[in-house]
């Protein structure tokens, strides 16, 4: 099913690259006309990753990708909830970005050269920094990862986990046994039954699948040493600028905002600030709203409807030290460049 | 074509060339419609930035691989090793499981037929309960089942071999001793094709097999007596077994799961192909006095394989195209290996075109050895 699924995703990339024509980025880029006339921002995520992506009991999409999404939509249409969440695997995330299914993908991509430069796609920021590891049963008394010569471990098909597993066991001369599953859900599922030893990941996906075990979690390690740099960032179409700096700006917005101060409960007390700083992110001066293609209020709809990147990430993440994702100020590496 | 080619002698050869004319056309619209599709597709994708081409092949592939039947190193041997491993997997997979289905599914077919009300009652059930649930829902069933074995550390022994949830581990002979069975093998097969060339001996092949299995097991009689044979046992290692053979619970699930899910449409097949058979030829048998079996064997079933081989082959097809269902399941076959490369290249077009080939090679392939079975067995009837 998941085989055939990818199939036509390729064959609708396939076909869209037969049958479109390659238009040159005109004054309003063709991503922001199709948004807006449309009225609905479509945005790929997984919708199974704890923390990132997953429905809530009343269905209701949450975590730091879907959030993405929601600044993005209150950006450009001025209402968060004006999203519709595509969901993909790992492997649709690309084709359904390269056909013109979705948008943007927000669905825990990792930045790297093989995705950006011969894919056609573009990644505007990162707004994770991640490293991938392993979750070990806690029975197994592995303190390292240095430790699981000879072990199965779980993977799923699609992410760079593969590769940085294979190249962290060559690397320490150590073999492994992969057992590779198409879908996410069916490698933990098999990790959990015993199948394997370990299952690995992205630190912060693997975190959110420990504490979703709930009394269960006590049995599983999560180790503490990152075998990759796993920079998690949004993905565009290569070609739209606009739609581009769109999503790059409306990230730089929050986080600008969380070192402002500004979050969703006081934003509307900033209306009548004097700071020049403040003035030109909220939209009081300079017209950088419009410059985009977008109202000059667009930080404010993005602040009232997700609130600034810190408060994206303590409603969302849960259970993982912030770390590198803190403000420059505070020693991480969140750092946004000035509205000026 | 013929009759119309008399009817207009004068003008027969060019009707014919205008008809070939005609078909040239007709074949031409397909054929370039394709490559009209294939050219705008690669421009399409050169404009926006997307590496194309196959080139990629033959670049050393990173992923690892659990089990296959030729070697493969990370990041030394290509993506073309990765598309063969594959293939093997498939094939090895697919032939496994036909042949599983096939006995079974006659058994299961015949005994449907059996007069016996309990025996066919229990084949119409499997029959029906097998064949009306989906196979990835089945394939998933095995999977979770052969999961729930203990882990290796308190796995479940008999004789020498481990049962466990990572798979069954059982002792097998050595590299050395291998390779002296096979050259028993070897030399007894040259002996008979000898002793058959010298005028000594005209049996059929069919006669020599007890001759072939007798200097096999001679062989080895010698070996151990010699004190040759090595047993490569099974250990507990580390994390898990190590030595010996083994078998997945990702392979064993996706045999079982493949091979009974065939099997039920095969007993439809077997039933279906023995019903057509006319009455008359149980009569004839019963008025010649041959006992039930022999009629069986030797009359209906030879007939009933002649009516049922086309369907049969059908069926053969399908269960090789839903081996690709084993990605659900973690069992490193065509689809699954193919899967990976594509995120791993970043083209999936080229690599699910890389899919389509292998899978319509070896439906192809199949479909002709079919076609030849079936005009053998034509010709037998003549």
């Amino acid at each position: 099913m998941r085989g055939l699924a990818k199939l036509v995703a390729a064959l609708a990339l396939g076909g869209c690259a037969a049958l479109g024509t390659v238009s040159a980025a005109k004054a309003t880029g063709p991503t922001l006309t199709a948004v807006k006339q449309r009225g609905q921002l479509l945005c790929g995520v997984f919708g199974v990753v704890p923390g990132f992506s997953l429905p809530d009991s009343k269905g209701v999409m949450r975590g730091i990708d879907a959030d993405s999404c929601r600044a993005l939509a209150a950006a450009v249409l001025g209402d968060p909830d004006k999203v519709r969440f595509v969901m993909l695997t790992a492997q649709q995330r690309l084709p359904a970005l390269q056909s013109g299914e979705v948008d943007v993908v927000f669905a825990n991509l990792t930045w790297t050269f093989g995705r950006e430069v011969p894919t056609g796609l573009a990644f505007p920021h990162i707004y994770y920094y991640d490293g991938q590891t392993f979750v070990v049963k806690k029975s197994l008394g592995v303190k390292t990862t240095k430790e699981l010569d000879g072990a199965s471990i779980c993977l799923t098909q699609g992410s760079t986990i593969e590769l940085t597993v294979q190249e962290h066991f060559a690397r320490n001369g150590m073999k492994f046994t992969p057992v590779v599953f198409a879908d996410v859900s069916e490698t933990r599922k098999a990790f959990l039954a015993g199948r394997c030893d370990a299952t690995a990941g992205d630190g912060s996906s693997l975190a959110g699948f420990k504490s979703s075990l709930g009394t269960a979690a006590d049995d599983y390690v999560l180790m503490p040493e990152r075998i990759s740099n796993e920079p998690l960032a949004g993905a565009v179409r290569k070609g739209d600028a606009q739609w581009l700096d769109i999503v790059r700006w409306t990230h730089f917005a929050m986080v600008g905002a969380e070192a402002l101060g500004i979050a969703k409960a006081n934003v509307d007390s900033f209306a009548a600030s004097k700071d020049p700083n403040i003035r030109r992110l909220l939209g009081m001066e300079s017209g950088f709203g419009e410059m985009l293609g977008l109202r000059n209020d667009w930080v404010v709809a993005i602040i009232k409807g997700v609130g600034n990147f810190g408060e994206m990430w303590d409603r969302n993440v849960v259970g993982v030290d912030r770390g590198l994702n803190r403000l420059w100020t505070q020693g991480g590496l969140q750092y946004a460049p000035p509205f000026r | 074509m013929r009759p119309i080619a008399i009817m207009d002698r004068p003008t027969a050869v060019t009707g014919a060339r205008r008809q070939r004319l005609e078909q040239l056309l007709v074949l031409a619209v397909p054929v370039l419609l394709i490559a009209w599709l294939a050219a705008n597709t690669a421009a399409n994708l050169k404009a926006k930035g997307v590496t194309t081409g196959f080139g990629f092949l033959a670049m050393p592939a990173r992923m690892g691989i659990s089990e296959g039947f030729l070697p493969f190193v990370a990041g030394v041997d290509s993506y073309a090793r990765v598309v063969a491993i594959g293939l093997c997997n498939t094939l090895f997979v697919s032939v496994l499981a036909i042949g599983i289905a096939t006995v079974i599914g006659t058994a299961v077919g015949l005994s449907r037929l059996s007069g016996n009300w309990l025996l066919s009652r229990c084949a119409g059930t499997f029959v029906e309960l097998v064949r009306n649930v989906p196979l990835p829902l089945q394939l998933l069933l095995w999977y979770q089942t052969l999961l729930n074995l203990p882990s290796p550390r308190t796995a479940i022994q008999f004789g020498g071999a481990y049962l466990s949830n990572r798979g069954l581990f059982f002792p097998t002979v050595s590299a050395a001793t291998t390779l002296w069975l096979v050259a028993a093998l070897l030399l007894a097969v040259t002996l008979l094709v000898g002793l058959r060339a010298a005028g000594v001996s005209r049996r059929g092949w069919r006669r020599r097999l007890p001759a072939l299995a007798l200097s096999v097991v001679g062989a080895a009689a010698v070996l151990l007596a010699i004190g040759e044979v090595e047993l490569d046992r099974p250990t507990l290692r580390g994390f898990n077994f190590s030595g010996g053979m083994a078998i997945s619970p990702e392979l064993a699930a996706l045999v079982l799961g493949l091979s009974i899910y065939a099997a039920a449409f095969v007993a439809e097949i077997v039933r279906a192909s023995v019903v057509s058979v006319p009455r008359g030829q149980w009569e004839a048998g019963r008025a010649l006095g041959l006992p039930h079996g022999r009629i069986l064997r030797k009359i209906i079933l030879p007939q009933a394989l002649r009516l049922g081989l086309p369907a049969l082959g059908n069926e053969y097809l399908s269960t090789i195209k839903n081996s690709s269902l084993a990605v659900i399941i973690g069992y490193p076959e065509l689809a699954s290996l193919i899967n990976t490369m594509a995120s791993d290249t970043g083209q999936p077009i080229e690599a699910i075109a890389v899919l389509m080939v292998s899978y319509l090679t070896i439906s192809l392939g199949v479909g002709w050895l079919l076609h030849r079975c079936e005009q053998r067995l034509a010709l037998a009837q003549r």
